[in-house]
C-alpha cells in the first residue's frame, strides 16, 4: 500500500502535492499530453463501437457485387436502394414489422399496467401473504430465460394457444423485474398524499390509479423502455409459441434471412438493411429517452 | 433522475401488526394478474418439462396421455454415460459454453470498468457521446447484429480487410473450426497431445480436444459478446462510480499515490460489489448462448458453436427427442445454479472490505446527479 510515501516520492512523484502553484507549468504540459492521449484512445474506441453499425447502413446502400468487394467503405460506389425495395415489395418484412409492432404495443401496456399494480401492492398494501409473494418472485427472477423454450412450448400448446397472438404476447407480460422496480419506485415516494385520500374514502383501486399512478411517471417511462427494449428484441420465445408465416415477427424474420432460408448468394446489402430497419425503433427509443436509459439501469439491479 | 430507483426504500409500516383486510383483499387482487401469468408460464411450464424429462415424450399428442412412458434417469444418463452421440454432442456443447464464459466473463467485466474510469472523468469533453457510442451496440437486438457480424467476419469482410492492412492474413472466421489454443499449439509445432489427453475421455471427447480452446468461429461470437454486453456494464461501474466518496480518492493523491496505485488500492476494492454483481449476471448471460447460434451458425463449422441451449431446442423441437432437449435444459439449470452459489462463496464480501467501505465513508450525497 502506498498511504505513506517516502520523502524522495514527494519530492519527485510526478503526482500533484500541497506544491501545485509552483510545478503548475511543468505539470500542465504533462497533463496535456495525457488529455490528448485519453482522447485519442477514446476516439479509437468509440470508431470500433459505431463502425460496425455506419458500415451496416453504407453497406445496405450498395450493390451485391460492390459489398463482396469493398465491404469496409462507407461510401457506396454506386447508391442502390435495390434492397429497400425488395424487402418491403417484393418479400414479407413488412408482415414481420406489423407483426413485432403489435405485439410489442400490447405486451408493453400490458407490462405497465400489471407491474404497477403489484409493485403498489408490494410496496404500500400490508397484505398477508406479501412476503410469500415477494419471495416468490426473487425465485422467478433466478430461473435462467434459455431453460424456459421447451417448458413454455409445452404449456402454449397445452392451452391450445400455439402460433397465436394470445400464446405470443401474454408468456411476455411476465416480468419480475419490472415489478421490482415499480417496487422500489413506490417505497421512495412518501406515503402522506395516498393516506389523506384514503382517509377521504377513496377506495384501493381508485387512489392507485388516480392519485398514485400519475406519480410514478418516471418509473413508468423506465418500464415503458425497457419492455419495448425487451420485446422488441425477443426472439427465443416467438420461435417456440408460432409457425406460420403470418405472425413471423422480425427477430425471427430477419434470422430466417440471415441463414439464407429465403436467397441466393450471400445478399448482404439486403440482410444489413433488414437489420439497420429492425434497429431504427429501438435507437430513436434509446435517443428519446438517452438520459433516462443511462441513468435507471443502476437502478434495475440492485446490489 | 437515479433518485427515482435508488433512494433508500422509506421504513414500511412495520409499526402495525395486524393486517387491514382491506388491504389483503386488495392486495391479492393487485397482484393476482402477475401471479397468475407467472403460475401458468413459469410454475407449471417448470413442472411440465420435469415430467418430460423423465419420459419419452416424441412431441406427439398430450405429454400426460397413456402411452407415454416414465423412462426414469435414462434421459440423463443417455447425456453423461450414453457412450453414443447424444452424449459427444452434450460433452461438446459444454467445452464451446465453457470456453465462452471463462474469456466472455473477465473480458467483458475489465472492458467494462476500463470504459467507466474513462469516461467518469470529471473534466471531459463529450462524456455523454462517448457513454452513448459504447452503450449504444447493448440496445441493439441480437439478430441484428449477429447479421452484422456475419458480414464483418466474412471471409472478405471489413475485419479481414483491416487485418490485412496490417499484413495480417484474416481466417475465415465462421467457416473455421479449429480451435485457437490447438493452433497457439500448433504455431509452436504441437500438433498431437500426449497420449494420457488423447485417450481419456469426458463424456465422450478426449480431454485434448476439450482443451482446444474456442473455435475460431466461436471466437468471433466472444468477440461479438463483449461488444454488445460491456456498455450495459459499463453502465453499473460509472454508478457505482459515482456513488464513491471523493474525499478517499483525494486522500490517497495527496498521500503520494500515483493513478493507477490509486485506481488498484483505493478504487477497484470499493467496487467490489459491482464486480461481484456483473460476474454473476455475467455467467448467468453467458451460459445461455441461444439467439446468435440460432441466427448465425446453427451450432457449426464442426459443432464448434454447439452451446447447451442450443442443443436443447434442437433436440426437442428438430430431432423429436423431447425427454433430451428437457433433460439438457435441466442440466444447464443445475450448471448455471452450481455455478452461481460457486461464486457467491468465492467472491462473497469479505469482512475486510466491509471495513473497507465504513472507513471510506458511504455514498456521496448527490452524487448520483
Amino acid at each position: 500500500m502506498s498511504t505513506t510515501p517516502t520523502s524522495d516520492e514527494r519530492l519527485h512523484g510526478a503526482v500533484p502535492t500541497k506544491t501545485t502553484e509552483e510545478k503548475l507549468p511543468q505539470r500542465s504540459r504533462a497533463f496535456l499530453t495525457g488529455t490528448s492521449l485519453l482522447y485519442a484512445i477514446l476516439a479509437v474506441i468509440a470508431v470500433i463501437y459505431i463502425g460496425p453499425f455506419l458500415i451496416s447502413i453504407a453497406t445496405s446502400f450498395k450493390t451485391d457485387a460492390n459489398a463482396a468487394t469493398d465491404p469496409l467503405s462507407l461510401i457506396p460506389q454506386t447508391w442502390s436502394t435495390a434492397a429497400y425495395t425488395k424487402l418491403f415489395l417484393n418479400s414479407d418484412f413488412p408482415t414481420w414489422f406489423t407483426n413485432s409492432v403489435i405485439v410489442t404495443v400490447f405486451v408493453t401496456a400490458g407490462r405497465v399496467f400489471l407491474n404497477s399494480l403489484a409493485g403498489y401492492a408490494l410496496a404500500r398494501l400490508d397484505f398477508r401473504g406479501r412476503n410469500i409473494v415477494f419471495a416468490g418472485l426473487i425465485a422467478v427472477m433466478a430461473v435462467p430465460g434459455v431453460v424456459l423454450l421447451i417448458p413454455k412450448f409445452l404449456v402454449i400448446n397445452q392451452l391450445g394457444i400455439y402460433d397465436t397472438y394470445a400464446g405470443m404476447i401474454i408468456p411476455l407480460l411476465m416480468d419480475a423485474a419490472g415489478v421490482f422496480i415499480m417496487k422500489n419506485f413506490f417505497e421512495s415516494i412518501p406515503s402522506s398524499v395516498e393516506e389523506q385520500a384514503r382517509i377521504d374514502g377513496a377506495g384501493t383501486f381508485r387512489t392507485f390509479w388516480s392519485i398514485v399512478l400519475p406519480m410514478a411517471r418516471p418509473a413508468l417511462i423506465t418500464i415503458v423502455i425497457l419492455s419495448f427494449q425487451g420485446s422488441w428484441n425477443e426472439l427465443s420465445h416467438f420461435i417456440i409459441s408460432t409457425q406460420s408465416p403470418d405472425l413471423t415477427v422480425l427477430t425471427k424474420g430477419v434470422a430466417s434471412l440471415a441463414s439464407g432460408q429465403l436467397s441466393q448468394g450471400t445478399q448482404y446489402p439486403l440482410k444489413l438493411a433488414a437489420a439497420a430497419l429492425m434497429t431504427i425503433p429501438v435507437a430513436v427509443v434509446f435517443f428519446l429517452f438517452q438520459k433516462r436509459i443511462m441513468n435507471s439501469s443502476d437502478g434495475a439491479i440492485k446490489e | 433522475m437515479t433518485a427515482v430507483t435508488t433512494m433508500p426504500p422509506t421504513p414500511a409500516p412495520a409499526a402495525k401488526k395486524k393486517h387491514r383486510p382491506r388491504d389483503t383483499i386488495a392486495g391479492w387482487l393487485f397482484t393476482a394478474p402477475m401471479l397468475v401469468i407467472l403460475g401458468l408460464f413459469l410454475v407449471v411450464p417448470v413442472g411440465m418439462a420435469l415430467w418430460v424429462s423423465f419420459s419419452d415424450w416424441t412431441g406427439r399428442g398430450s405429454p400426460f396421455s397413456s402411452n407415454v412412458a416414465f423412462v426414469g434417469m435414462n434421459n440423463y444418463k443417455d447425456l453423461v454415460a450414453g457412450g453414443g452421440l447424444a452424449e459427444r454432442d452434450f460433452g461438446t456443447s459444454l467445452r464451446n459454453n465453457a470456453w465462452y464464459v471463462v474469456l466472455v466473463v473477465p473480458i467483458q467485466t475489465i472492458v467494462a470498468i476500463f470504459l467507466a474510469v474513462l469516461v467518469n472523468r470529471k473534466v471531459l469533453k463529450g462524456r455523454g457521446f462517448f457513454r452513448t457510442a459504447f452503450y449504444f451496440p447493448s440496445v441493439t437486438s441480437s439478430v441484428a447484429i449477429t447479421v452484422l457480424w456475419l458480414f464483418l467476419f466474412g471471409a472478405t469482410g471489413a475485419v479481414n480487410k483491416v487485418l490485412g492492412f496490417l499484413g495480417i492474413h484474416g481466417p475465415n472466421w465462421f467457416q473455421d473450426p479449429s480451435g485457437v489454443v490447438h493452433n497457439i499449439l500448433g504455431a509452436f509445432g504441437i500438433t498431437q497431445g500426449p497420449t494420457f489427453l488423447t485417450d481419456t475421455n469426458m463424456l465422450g471427447l478426449p480431454l485434448w480436444d476439450w482443451l482446444a480452446g474456442p473455435s475460431v468461429a466461436m471466437s468471433a461470437f466472444i468477440i461479438m459478446a463483449i461488444f454488445t454486453t460491456s456498455g450495459t456494464f459499463m453502465l453499473l461501474f460509472i454508478a457505482a462510480l459515482q456513488n464513491l466518496s471523493g474525499e478517499v480518492q483525494e486522500a490517497a493523491v495527496i498521500d503520494g499515490a500515483n493513478g493507477w496505485q490509486s485506481f488498484w488500492y483505493v478504487t477497484l476494492p470499493q467496487l467490489r460489489p459491482t464486480v461481484f454483481t456483473v460476474v454473476t449476471l455475467g455467467v448467468i448471460g453467458t451460459w445461455q448462448v441461444f439467439d446468435q447460434i440460432y441466427t448465425g451458425t446453427q451450432g457449426g463449422p464442426g459443432k464448434t458453436t454447439l452451446t447447451p441451449a442450443y442443443l436443447s431446442y434442437t433436440s426437442a423441437f428438430q430431432s423429436q427427442e423431447w425427454g433430451r432437449g428437457a433433460a439438457i435444459a435441466f442440466v444447464l439449470f443445475a450448471i448455471i445454479v452450481f455455478f452461481t452459489l460457486l461464486q457467491r462463496l468465492v467472491l462473497r464480501e469479505r469482512p475486510l472490505s466491509r471495513r473497507h467501505r465504513r472507513i471510506y465513508g458511504g455514498p456521496a450525497k448527490g452524487a448520483g446527479k
